[in-house]
């Protein structure tokens, strides 16, 4: 069996390099998160049930995955912008903003957190420009959003750019010689070319969301039922010296992140297969 | 995640290790507000030490949220002393690994806890919403700045010393468990820890009164100027005892305990209260306390040993999951 796929690959040292591959993967990923599982498993069913459905904790899952969610959906459509304008035209200071893209990734979260409360809080610059229009950003679940759509943002940018670079104008010359209107040109050509890498950059910004700390916990306000995240309760169950608590929440977020992005995942495997591949 | 929390702390402590060779050293394991303390008393104490015996030490000192300190150091961070926000995240070094015995409390003068601190209302200059006790605290319309009990030690001692008011005031637990209740419904942010909750406050300009450590109120005080706020002495507060201990399982390991005892034995002598008293915490000694009589007013104080029978019946009546300070927000939705 093993001789099989040895002589069917093409690249010499399978069976070496997929050791290799199983055992990285285990000491990095997946003992650290059976370990989760656990040392959850310590409260037995019962205790597990609930510690993670408690009202808080379920208030905080609809306020994450919501605020995630929505965060991801506008970098999805703000990303797709982002990339477009920086593939498809040429201006002065176009690499400069095309660095600045990557910031988010390099800059600690609570850095970014506190800088956000700041410029939001009823103070701040922008806040004081919010709150006299009835906007409150800082101390509630909007400054929540703001915060993951901050870091996610490289996400998208990111995943698409490269297709974008790839897809030829041509196309959307030929596309536009036989009639098409420009929006038929972006509906009909470009969009299913760019579509999984937009499927993959929303899934990786939705996911980076789901698990954020740093930035969310300076702006969201914190009270119970309105702007605590899950993460905030794992927090919380620590100071209480509640380890296997703590846990059981973090491997049930765990598990609701995977239930939710395998379908992402498939639907993009789908489309990729349908287009043909990029 | 447990794996990589090990691996990362051997490699730590690994690198403590090798840097610990040569001369000898110690590790104070405390809380947020403590930072500058330490910085002075440590210089104290290496010379004291110096003199004493020659020998050179040299102190590191390690500061965070007092329960975020306290499991640092349940996970292995090699703490020779460690100076809490309060008993009950020492005791937690007993309950969750064993370091220190049973009866730790009682190895040194009052209560293990060298200095003590209470619960002030700090507000804005000129008090604008004419605050003056826990009765103008709870007011509609009145904001109020204070971090969450369930991740902060300051926020514990809050929590009670207005409770205590109330069930004093107005008689009774459930009068005080309306009081609580009132006091959160003001609240707009909830921080995670004291120094979020001061930038809060003094930062971001929200709130109309922060309930602030003294030592914490009279800081933000030095380093913004008193022209910008005022410290209000309510008519009752807590006495905020923060204890200190030799974890033995590190010194008996590293062969620091003659050392480490008497690095928190100096916070006792008159030069350790007078620092302590320099850096707005109350020294137990009379004299030193009497040299600070400008700063420390004298208010009616209690200790949660007697108010709520001990910190374990405390945390568990209030601060633990379900417990009233949950309740209070579960009713509110």
């Amino acid at each position: 069996m093993l001789s099989q796929i040895r002589s069917r690959s093409v690249l010499p040292g399978f069976g070496l390099t997929l050791g290799f591959t199983v055992l990285y993967l285990s000491l990095i990923v997946l003992i650290p998160l059976s370990a989760t599982f656990l040392k959850a498993a310590q409260l037995g069913w019962e205790g597990i049930w609930q510690a993670i459905s408690s009202p808080r904790v379920l208030a905080s899952y609809r306020l994450t995955f919501g605020a995630s969610l929505f965060a991801a959906t506008v970098n999805l459509v703000f990303g797709l912008l982002v990339a477009w304008v920086l593939v498809r035209y040429r201006f002065p200071g176009r690499r400069l903003v095309d660095a600045l893209v990557d910031l988010p990734f390099a800059l600690p979260t609570a850095v970014a957190g506190i800088a956000l409360t700041a410029l939001y809080a009823p103070n701040g610059w922008l806040g004081a420009l919010l709150v006299p229009l009835g906007v409150k950003v800082a101390f509630t679940p909007l400054g929540i959003v703001v915060a993951l759509i901050f870091i996610g943002l490289p996400f998208v940018v990111r995943t698409v750019q490269p297709v974008l670079e790839d897809a030829e104008a041509e196309l959307e010359e030929a596309a536009a010689s036989l009639g098409a209107g420009r929006l038929t040109t972006f509906r009909r050509v470009i969009l299913p070319t760019i579509w999984p890498a937009l499927l993959t950059g929303f899934t990786l910004a939705f996911a980076r969301a789901l698990g954020e700390y740093g930035s969310v916990i300076f702006i969201a306000g914190n009270l119970p039922f309105v702007s605590e995240i899950t993460p905030l309760l794992i927090i919380t169950k620590l100071e209480q010296y509640d380890y296997a608590g703590a846990t059981a929440i973090a491997a049930s977020m765990l598990t609701l992140s995977f239930l939710l992005l395998l379908p992402i995942n498939l639907l993009q495997a789908w489309s990729r297969r349908r287009t043909g591949g990029v | 995640m447990l794996v990589a929390i090990v691996l990362g702390l051997l490699v730590l402590l690994g690198g403590i290790g090798a840097a610990l060779a040569a001369d000898r050293t110690l590790l104070n394991v405390s809380y947020d507000p403590t930072r500058e303390l330490y910085v002075d008393f440590n210089a104290a104490f290496a010379k004291h030490w110096k003199d004493q015996t020659g020998e050179t030490v040299t102190i590191n000192q390690s500061h965070g949220g007092s329960g975020k300190q306290a499991r640092a150091v349940i996970d292995g961070l090699a703490a020779d002393v460690v100076t809490f926000a309060l008993a009950y995240d020492v005791d937690a070094l007993r309950v969750n690994g064993g370091l220190i015995p049973a009866g730790w409390i009682s190895r040194l003068p009052n209560n293990s806890a060298p200095y003590t601190s209470t619960i002030v209302l700090l507000v804005r200059k000129g008090n604008p919403k004419g605050i003056h006790d826990w009765d103008d605290v709870v007011k509609p319309g009145v904001s109020v700045i204070t971090p969450n009990p369930k991740t902060s030690g300051g926020a514990r001692w809050n929590y009670l010393a207005a409770w205590e008011f109330a069930k004093r005031k107005y008689g009774g637990d459930d009068k005080a468990r309306e009081f609580v209740t009132k006091l959160y419904r003001n609240v707009p942010v909830l921080d995670s820890g004291a120094r979020g909750s001061t930038t809060t406050f003094v930062q971001r300009g929200i709130g109309d009164v922060f309930l602030s450590w003294e030592n914490e109120a009279y800081l933000a005080q030095q380093e913004l100027g008193p022209d910008q706020f005022e410290i209000v002495y309510p008519s009752l507060s807590v006495l905020a005892e923060a204890s200190v201990t030799v974890v033995d399982r590190v010194v008996d390991r590293r062969k620091t305990r003659d050392l480490a005892e008497a690095y928190l034995q100096y916070l006792y002598t008159p030069e350790g209260q007078d620092i302590a008293g320099r850096h707005f915490y109350r020294p137990r000694d009379p004299a030193a306390l009497a040299k600070y009589a400008d700063t420390f007013k004298p208010i009616e104080l209690f200790t949660v040993d007697e108010a709520f029978g001990g910190w374990d019946k405390a945390q568990a009546t209030h601060f633990a999951d379900g417990g009233i300070f949950d309740q209070i927000y579960a009713a509110g939705r």
